[in-house]
């Protein structure tokens, strides 16, 4: 990173690659204003684009964008994870998440977006990904099928794990799950039932084993050393 | 000379329809049968795992197929939301347990980006040597046992014995046989052992003839062809439209392969190999390109003990691994396709959402459209040259 870089280091895209900059390109003039926001990860393109623009936005790739295979479609859930039990015992096991509500690269409106990956067989570090945001209260898109047949599976497990309905899918029904299971296991809100039942041992589960008193003596030490 | 007359039916027939049709020059009248459903799996040797294909039988012939899977679903997109970093790569080492190795190489590469961190020489190097020993074990196992489906049983123990050697030499670096857990963040666990530069150069070349051993025994042989040629073809369009990758596309003649096509995480660039494609698509194919990728993936092995930079194994490392927020999206070619996370990071010490892409869940979801309208032993073919793992599928 240069020295006179900004000091939010979050919102700082990395250079987008000499491919990247050709697909935005030719998606910017397939799709007009469709497109929302456009940014970099690491060399890598990433569009979000209007809910309107979602079919159009596959047919371009495919089309102009030459992106000929789907890699997949999934969702993310910007929700703050909600705080575990054992947040406060200084367990660096257990990861804790921040509390507040940030958005990643290129942004989002609202908790739910859905994002697909794209890349071309026919040409070398091709490929691009693609945002929309999608209602909180009535998550719904068209589905991407009739593009790519690929589609299918990850709509459906999509549809199983955050609960966005693809309109036109030929048969949304559950992918992993039972057909009877309630619920959408990924979204942020919905807890992980094992370490409801019984938290996340971390370190205070193992057993004392003979000299681990000498040994923490030794760690403390060298913590103190550095 | 006089024709024939026509051949008299009998009168007492208890079969008279039958007798008719026969008589009848439209011979090919289909008789009349009612659809069959039949559960294949999920309990069956083709499906490595536990994967239930409901299929839909007029006679012989599959008229539809719906492939049930998420019978081991474990939910590991959920899981690696309460894990840290170096948890997580004990959790995805079980994605495809055949090659274990090679699913942690992409995550480790993802944290690395979004850390800054880049690995040392000499680790990338065992990196990519460790990667391509599990693709030779993987495929070893390939070709043996897809003679085993089309009832061949000697070349499966060649395959497993000399899958055997390999995992032998991934135990002496690593010290698991299946799930190494070898990578970390900035480099990997150890430096290799004495003696195993020479183990390896020893087990490449046996690895090497015993891919000439199945060259002889299987592919040459008449009857694996009539089992596999021009059975299951997918068209390269059609595949990549569903996301198929690996050696299964370049089976149908695309020249695709993430080690020269993709992003550089691994040293391939310094190698001398080259990409095998085959033009039919079939189940034929599929074997004969894996076959020519384990040779490749011997000779690259091999120019990687030669070449292997010395130096440290770790880059510096903080002690708490904490990821600064950002977005990556990291892929490479795992033996069975392509495997990619797109890990999205808030600044803690886990990530905040891991989308895990893996290779055989793609690979299967064409199988409703590659059924239909083939006979039932030839969907055992078909499942068993498309060769993927059920942890793969279910994650």
């Amino acid at each position: 990173m240069s020295p006179d870089a900004p000091d939010v280091v979050e919102e700082q895209p990395p250079a987008l690659t000499e491919q990247a900059e050709e697909i935005l390109s030719r998606l910017r003039t397939a799709l007009g204003d469709g497109i929302v926001d456009d940014g970099g990860a690491y060399g890598g393109l990433i569009l979000r684009v209007r809910r309107d623009a979602w079919l159009p936005a596959a047919e371009a790739g495919k089309g102009a964008g030459e992106c000929d295979y789907l890699s997949f479609i999934s969702a993310i859930d910007w929700m703050p994870a909600p705080a575990l039990a054992d947040e406060g015992s200084g367990d660096t096991s257990n990861p804790v998440q921040p509390r507040e509500t940030t958005y990643g690269v290129t942004g989002s409106e609202g908790r739910f977006q859905v994002f697909a990956h794209l890349e071309s067989t026919q040409r070398q570090r091709w490929g691009v990904t693609l945002k929309v945001d999608v209602d909180e209260n009535d998550p719904r898109l068209p589905s991407w099928v009739g593009v790519y047949p690929g589609a299918d599976w990850h709509e459906r497990e999509t549809w199983e794990m955050y609960g966005v309905v693809f309109d036109g899918h030929p048969s949304l029904r559950h992918l992993y799950l039972p057909h009877e299971f309630e619920g959408n296991p990924l979204r942020k809100d919905y807890p992980l039932l094992a370490r409801e039942v019984k938290p996340w041992p971390g370190l205070v589960d193992v057993e004392p084993m003979l000299g681990d008193a000498a040994d923490a003596a030794a760690d403390a030490d060298e913590a103190s050393a550095e | 000379m006089t024709t024939t007359p026509p051949r008299e039916l009998p009168e007492f027939d208890v079969d008279s329809t039958i007798y008719k049709h026969l008589a009848d020059s439209q011979m090919n009248v289909e008789l009349d049968t009612g659809d069959m459903i039949l559960n294949i799996g999920p309990q069956h040797p083709a499906t490595h795992g536990t994967l239930r294909l409901v299929v839909r039988l007029d006679g012989e012939r599959v008229i539809a197929a719906d492939p049930i899977i998420g019978y081991m679903h474990r939910g590991y997109e959920k899981l690696t939301e309460f894990r840290t970093y170096p948890q997580i790569t004990t959790l995805i080492n079980r994605i495809d347990w055949l090659s274990s190795f090679a699913n942690e190489v992409p995550f480790i590469a993802g944290a690395e980006l979004l850390m800054g961190i880049e690995a040392p020489p000499r680790a990338l190097w065992i990196r990519t040597a460790l990667t391509e020993l599990s693709r030779i074990a993987t495929f070893l196992l390939f070709l043996g046992e897809m003679g085993l489906q089309v009832g061949a049983i000697t070349p499966a123990f060649y395959g497993f014995r000399d899958r055997e050697y390999v995992l032998n030499l991934i135990e002496a670096s690593t010290g698991g046989r299946f799930h190494p857990n070898f990578n970390r963040i900035g480099g990997i666990k150890d430096d290799l052992p004495w003696g195993w530069i020479a183990d390896t150069r020893e087990c490449m070349a046996k690895v090497l003839e015993s891919c000439d051993t199945f060259e002889d025994l299987v592919v040459g042989n008449p009857i694996f062809e009539q089992r596999t040629r021009s059975i299951g073809i997918i068209p390269a369009e059609l595949g990549a439209g569903y996301g198929v990758s690996g050696s299964n596309l370049r089976a149908s003649g695309v020249d695709w392969d993430l080690r020269r096509d993709g992003n550089p995480h691994l040293p391939y660039d310094q190698l001398d190999w080259k990409v095998w494609t085959h033009p039919d698509g079939d189940s034929f194919a599929r074997y004969w390109v894996r076959l020519q990728e384990t040779r490749e993936s011997a000779r690259m092995v091999l120019q990687l003990i030669d070449g292997l930079p010395s130096g440290p194994i770790m880059a510096k490392v903080p002690r708490i691994i904490k990821v600064p927020a950002g977005e990556v999206w990291v892929n490479t070619e795992n033996p069975l396709g392509e495997m990619g996370y797109y890990i999205v990071s808030k600044g803690a010490t886990g990530p905040f959402r891991v989308k895990i892409r893996s290779a055989s869940f793609s690979n299967v979801s064409i199988l409703p459209w590659l059924l239909r309208g083939v006979y039932v032993p030839d969907v055992i073919t078909i499942l068993a040259s498309l060769y993927f793992i059920l942890g793969d599928i279910d994650r």
